[in-house]
C-alpha cells in the first residue's frame, strides 16, 4: 500500500534551469527601435484606456448594460429578450415550431453563438497549451522547448497541427473500420458538453441547468465508449490493454469522484454550479479548506480519469507504448491529443468552479478584474499543477491505482460525506452564527482530514520506509556467498528491522 | 456460467519504448499477468568477433567501443589490458592513472543513463533522465576535449592512452567532481526518497544471492542481491589497488536496491578519480609499440569490472598480426538471462522496471 500524500508533499521544482558552460552560448537578438516605439506607445493607450474604463466602472454607467464587459451574459440577456419580442410578433404559425415552442429564434441563435463560442475557445486554447504545456515541462527538464517556429516558438503548436493533418492515416489490417474510424470524433463530444455548464461570470453560463453536477458527472464518463471502441477495434494488443485499464480505472474514480461532489452538494444545497461558486462568494469562504479531503479525493480522481500522470497508465508510454491510441495516426492521434489537453483544462476549470470560488475573488470581481478573467487564471493555475505532476512524478501500477480507489480513496470520501452531512445539518436547523461555524467547520475538517489521511493508511499497513534497509552497506573487502550471508544476517539484527 | 481466459501472446519490440534497443520479448499473458516470457536477442548483431579476426590488434580497439556504446572507456580499457597481457607490454603509471581516471569518468555516465531510465521506466515523464543527463554531458565535454569523441571514444592504447588530457581538462573534472555529491543529494530528492518510486521498484524482480552466484551475474546487479564481489578489489588491475573505496552491498535483491547501488557507486567513483587526479605521476603517457604487434602464440583472458559487471576478453593468439580468436564475456547478456525469472508471475509493469534495472545495452548484448 503507498502513501500518495507523502508522494504529493514531495513534490519539487528543482532550481532554476542551468546549463553546461561553454558549449551552448546565447545567440545575440538584434534590437530594433520600431519595437522600443510601439512598446511605448502600447504602454500609453494601453494605460489610458484602463483609465478611461476604470472611470466608467466606478461611475456606474456600465451597470447592466449590454455593453459591460465585465458580464458578457448581460448582452446575451437582451439579445434573447429582443428576440423573443420578435418571435411574438412573428405571424401566426410561425412563432412556434415544434418542441421548441414560442421561443425558437432565442434558442437558435443562442446554440448557434454558444457552441460557436465554445468551440473557438477550445480551439485557440489548445494551441496556448500545446505550447505552454511543452515549455513549463522543457523548463522543469532542464531543456529549452520548442524554440524555433515563431517568437519564442509560439508558432510551434500550429506547425504541430499542419504536419498532423498532413500525416497519412493508417488502418490496421484486421481494424474494424467504422469503429476504428468513429471514437477520435465521438471523443471530441464530451470535451464541448462540459464547458456547457462552466460559470464563468454570475450572468455568463451557456447552458445553466439546475443539475449541474449530475451533469458534469455524465457527461464525463461518456468517453469511456469512445475509448473501449478505439482499443477494441485497433486489433492490437497493446491498445485493447490500454482500453481495459481505462475502463477499469474510470469505473473506479467515478465513485469518490462522485461522493466528493455530493460533500459540496450537501453543504451547497444546490447541484447548480452557479449556485456553488455563488454560494462560495457570499460566505467569503472557498470550499478547499472547508472541505479538502473532497478537494484531494476529485483532484486525484480527475487526474486517473484524466490519464495524466501519476495515473496515466492507460497510455503508460514504458508499457503499453500509446494505449488505446497506440495505432492512430494523422490528425486522428491529433484529436486524441486534443481532447486529452483540453479534458485537463476542463478538469482544472471544474477545480476551480468547486473548490477555489469560481469567478469570485472576495468581492474585487465587481470592480477592475471581469470575473470571467479571474476564473481563467484559476484555471490556468490548476492546469499548471497538473503539468508540474507530468514533470515530476513516476506512474503507479494498475493494481497499487485500483487497491488506491476502493480500499483508501472510497472509504474516506464516505466518511467525509457523513462528517459534512453532520455539519451542513447544522448549519440547516440551528439557529448558529455562521461566520464562528463556518470557521470551526474548516479547522475541524483540516484536522479530520489530515488524521484520516494519515491514520487510514497506517491502518491499511502502509509503513515508510526505514533509513538502514534503504541505503547500501559499504565494503572493504570481497568476498562471495559465505560473506553474503554474513553480511545479511548482521543487516536482519533488530535494530535495522522495518517493513513494507 | 464461468467466464474463462485465455492467455494471449503480447509482443514487445524489437521497436518498443522500454526496451532499451532492438530487443524482443514474447509474453505470454493472462490479463495483466506475465505467465512466460521469450526473449530474443540478436535484432543487433554486427559479428564484431568475427570481423576482428581479420584486423590487427590495434584496428580491434574501435570496434570495443561499439560493442557497449554507453561505457566505451570500460570496454577500451578491458580490451588493451587483455592484449597488452598476450603481448607483454608495460604500461607508464600516468598511463595507468588516466585510464583509471577515464574508466570512472565512463562508469558515472553510464550509471546516470541507467539510473536516470529505469525512472523512465516507472513512468516518470523523463525528468529524472534530463537531470542525469546534465552530469553525464559534462563528462562527454571531457571526453571530447580529451580524444576528440564523446561516445565511441577509441581512447585507450595498447601500452598506454592516446594522448595527454589538455591543460583545461584539469579544473573541468576538478569542478565536475566537486559538484557531483550534491547532485547526487539533489536527486536523493527527487527520487531516492519519492515514495511512487519505492512503490514501483521495491521487491520488484528480487534475485537472491545464491541464485545471482549461480546464475554468474555482475556487476550492480550481484551486489544488489548482498554479494560484495568487484573485480577493482579482488584482481586489481591499473593502479586500483592504491586507491582507497568502498563496495557499496544492498541486501533485498530488487529493482530498487540496484538503483541505489548505482548511486552510491557514483560516489565511490568520484573518491576514486579525487584520488587518481592528486596522485598522477608526471611522465610519458604510452610506450611506444609498433602499431601492429605480433604476440607469441598463446590465450589469455582479462576482466575488468565494467558498469555493468565483469567485461572479459579472451584473446587467442597464433603468432600473426590479428588475434586468431576474439571472444568478448558481455555483462549484459549473462545478466540478462535472469529476466524470465524476474517477470514470470508479474505484471507488465514491473517486468518493465525489471527490464529497466538490469541496465542491459543491445550493442553488448548482441555485440
Amino acid at each position: 500500500m503507498i502513501n500518495p500524500v507523502a508522494a504529493v508533499t514531495r513534490l519539487r521544482v528543482m532550481g532554476p534551469a542551468y546549463f553546461p558552460t561553454g558549449i551552448r552560448e546565447r545567440i545575440p537578438r538584434p534590437r530594433s527601435r520600431v519595437l522600443l516605439v510601439a512598446a511605448i506607445v502600447f504602454f500609453v493607450v494601453s494605460n489610458a484606456f484602463n483609465v478611461f474604463l476604470g472611470y466608467l466602472i466606478v461611475n456606474g454607467s456600465l451597470d447592466d448594460k449590454w455593453y459591460d464587459f465585465r458580464d458578457l451574459g448581460i448582452g446575451m440577456r437582451e439579445l434573447t429578450a429582443w428576440l423573443d419580442t420578435q418571435n411574438a410578433s412573428l405571424p401566426s404559425g410561425f412563432d412556434s415550431v415544434g418542441f421548441l415552442g414560442d421561443h425558437w429564434m432565442s434558442y437558435i441563435a443562442t446554440g448557434f453563438i454558444g457552441a460557436f463560442a465554445i468551440l473557438n475557445f477550445i480551439g485557440i486554447v489548445l494551441l496556448i497549451l500545446v505550447w505552454t504545456e511543452r515549455r513549463l515541462l522543457a523548463r522543469i527538464q532542464v531543456r529549452r522547448g520548442p524554440n524555433r517556429v515563431g517568437p519564442y516558438g509560439l508558432l510551434q503548436p500550429l506547425a504541430d497541427a499542419l504536419k498532423l493533418i498532413q500525416k497519412e492515416t493508417l488502418i490496421p489490417e484486421g481494424a474494424d473500420r467504422f469503429l476504428y474510424y468513429l471514437p477520435p470524433v465521438l471523443i471530441f463530444i464530451p470535451l464541448m458538453l462540459v464547458w456547457g455548464v462552466m460559470p464563468w461570470t454570475p450572468n455568463m453560463t451557456y447552458l445553466d441547468v439546475n443539475v449541474g453536477v449530475l451533469y458534469i458527472l455524465a457527461v464525463g464518463s461518456l468517453s469511456t465508449l469512445a475509448i473501449f471502441m478505439a482499443g477494441w477495434s485497433s486489433n492490437n494488443h497493446y491498445a485493447l490493454l490500454g482500453a481495459m485499464r481505462t475502463i477499469a480505472m474510470m469505473i473506479s474514480y467515478a465513485i469518490p469522484q462522485s461522493l466528493s461532489l455530493l460533500a459540496i452538494v450537501l453543504i451547497v444545497g444546490s447541484m447548480n454550479l452557479g449556485d456553488i461558486v455563488a454560494w462560495q462568494s457570499d460566505h467569503n469562504l472557498w470550499l478547499a479548506p472547508l472541505l479538502p479531503l473532497a478537494l484531494f479525493s476529485f483532484f486525484f480522481s480527475a487526474t486517473a480519469e484524466l490519464n495524466r500522470t501519476p495515473n496515466d497508465i492507460a497510455e503508460a508510454e514504458s508499457e503499453i507504448v500509446a494505449g488505446f491510441h497506440t495505432e492512430y495516426s494523422g490528425m486522428k492521434f491529433g484529436l486524441y491529443l486534443a481532447v486529452e489537453l483540453g479534458n485537463a483544462l476542463a478538469v482544472g476549470a471544474l477545480v476551480a468552479t468547486f473548490f477555489l470560488g469560481g469567478w469570485s475573488l472576495f468581492g474585487l470581481e465587481n470592480t477592475l478584474l471581469p470575473p470571467y478573467m479571474i476564473f481563467g487564471v484559476k484555471m490556468a493555475m490548476m492546469y499548471f499543477v497538473f503539468i508540474w505532476l507530468r514533470g515530476t512524478l513516476p506512474r503507479f501500477r494498475l493494481d497499487q491505482l485500483m487497491a488506491f480507489a476502493w480500499k483508501y480513496l472510497i472509504p474516506l470520501t464516505i466518511l467525509n460525506v457523513l462528517i459534512v452531512a453532520v455539519e451542513a445539518s447544522i448549519l440547516a436547523r440551528w439557529d448558529v452564527n455562521e461566520f464562528i461555524s463556518l470557521g470551526l467547520f474548516t479547522i475541524g475538517n483540516i484536522v479530520i482530514a489530515a488524521v484520516l489521511l494519515r491514520g487510514w493508511s497506517r491502518a491499511l499497513g502502509y509503513r515508510p520506509e526505514t533509513e538502514p534497509l534503504m541505503h547500501p552497506t559499504l565494503h572493504g573487502t570481497v568476498g562471495g556467498l559465505k560473506e553474503a550471508q554474513r553480511i545479511s544476517s548482521v543487516a536482519a539484527a533488530p535494530d535495522a528491522a522495518g517493513s513494507r | 456460467m464461468t467466464a474463462a481466459t485465455e492467455p494471449y501472446v503480447l509482443n514487445i519490440g524489437p521497436q518498443h519504448p522500454s526496451t532499451h534497443g532492438v530487443f524482443r520479448i514474447r509474453v505470454v499473458m493472462d490479463g495483466e499477468r506475465i505467465e512466460d516470457i521469450d526473449m530474443v536477442v540478436g535484432y543487433l548483431h554486427r559479428s564484431m568477433e568475427k570481423l576482428a579476426e581479420e584486423r590487427t590488434y590495434t584496428q580491434n580497439i574501435p570496434f570495443t567501443d561499439r560493442t557497449d556504446y554507453l561505457a566505451a572507456m570500460s570496454n577500451n580499457l578491458g580490451y588493451c589490458l587483455a592484449a597488452e597481457k598476450l603481448a607483454g607490454v608495460e604500461v607508464p603509471d600516468r598511463a595507468s592513472y588516466l585510464r583509471v581516471i577515464f574508466a570512472e569518468l565512463q562508469r558515472i555516465a553510464s550509471h546516470a543513463m541507467a539510473n536516470g531510465q529505469i525512472v523512465s521506466d516507472a513512468g516518470a515523464w523523463q525528468t529524472p533522465l534530463l537531470y542525469m543527463f546534465r552530469e553525464r554531458e559534462k563528462i562527454l565535454d571531457l571526453f571530447e576535449m580529451t580524444c576528440g569523441a564523446r561516445l565511441t571514444t577509441n581512447y585507450m592504447r595498447i601500452g598506454g592512452v592516446a594522448y595527454d588530457p589538455p591543460d583545461e581538462f584539469y579544473p573541468a573534472v576538478n569542478a565536475l567532481i566537486d559538484e557531483l555529491p550534491d547532485r547526487l543529494d539533489e536527486y536523493n530528492e527527487l527520487i531516492v526518497d519519492n515514495e511512487i518510486f519505492i512503490a514501483r521498484a521495491r521487491g520488484v524482480g528480487v534475485i537472491s544471492a545464491e541464485d545471482a552466484i549461480n546464475a554468474s551475474l555482475t556487476g550492480p546487479m550481484l551486489r544488489a542481491s548482498g554479494v560484495p564481489w568487484d573485480l577493482r578489489k579482488a584482481e586489481p588491475y591499473a593502479v586500483y589497488d592504491r586507491m582507497d573505496f568502498e563496495i557499496p552491498v544492498t541486501q533485498q535483491g530488487d529493482s530498487y536496491d540496484r538503483f541505489m547501488v548505482r548511486m552510491e557507486e557514483v560516489r565511490q567513483s568520484v573518491r576514486i578519480i579525487r584520488q587518481a587526479l592528486d596522485d598522477m605521476p608526471s611522465g610519458a603517457h604510452k610506450t611506444d609499440i609498433p602499431l601492429a604487434i605480433r604476440p607469441e602464440p598463446g590465450e589469455v583472458y582479462s576482466r575488468v569490472e565494467g558498469p555493468r559487471g565483469e567485461l572479459g576478453f579472451y584473446l587467442v593468439s597464433d603468432g600473426g598480426p590479428a588475434p586468431y580468436r576474439f571472444h568478448i564475456r558481455p555483462p549484459s547478456l549473462i545478466n540478462l538471462s535472469l529476466l524470465r525469472d524476474m517477470a514470470v508471475g508479474a505484471s507488465l509493469p514491473d517486468a518493465v522496471v525489471a527490464l529497466g534495472s538490469i541496465d542491459i545495452v543491445l550493442g553488448e548484448v548482441d555485440r
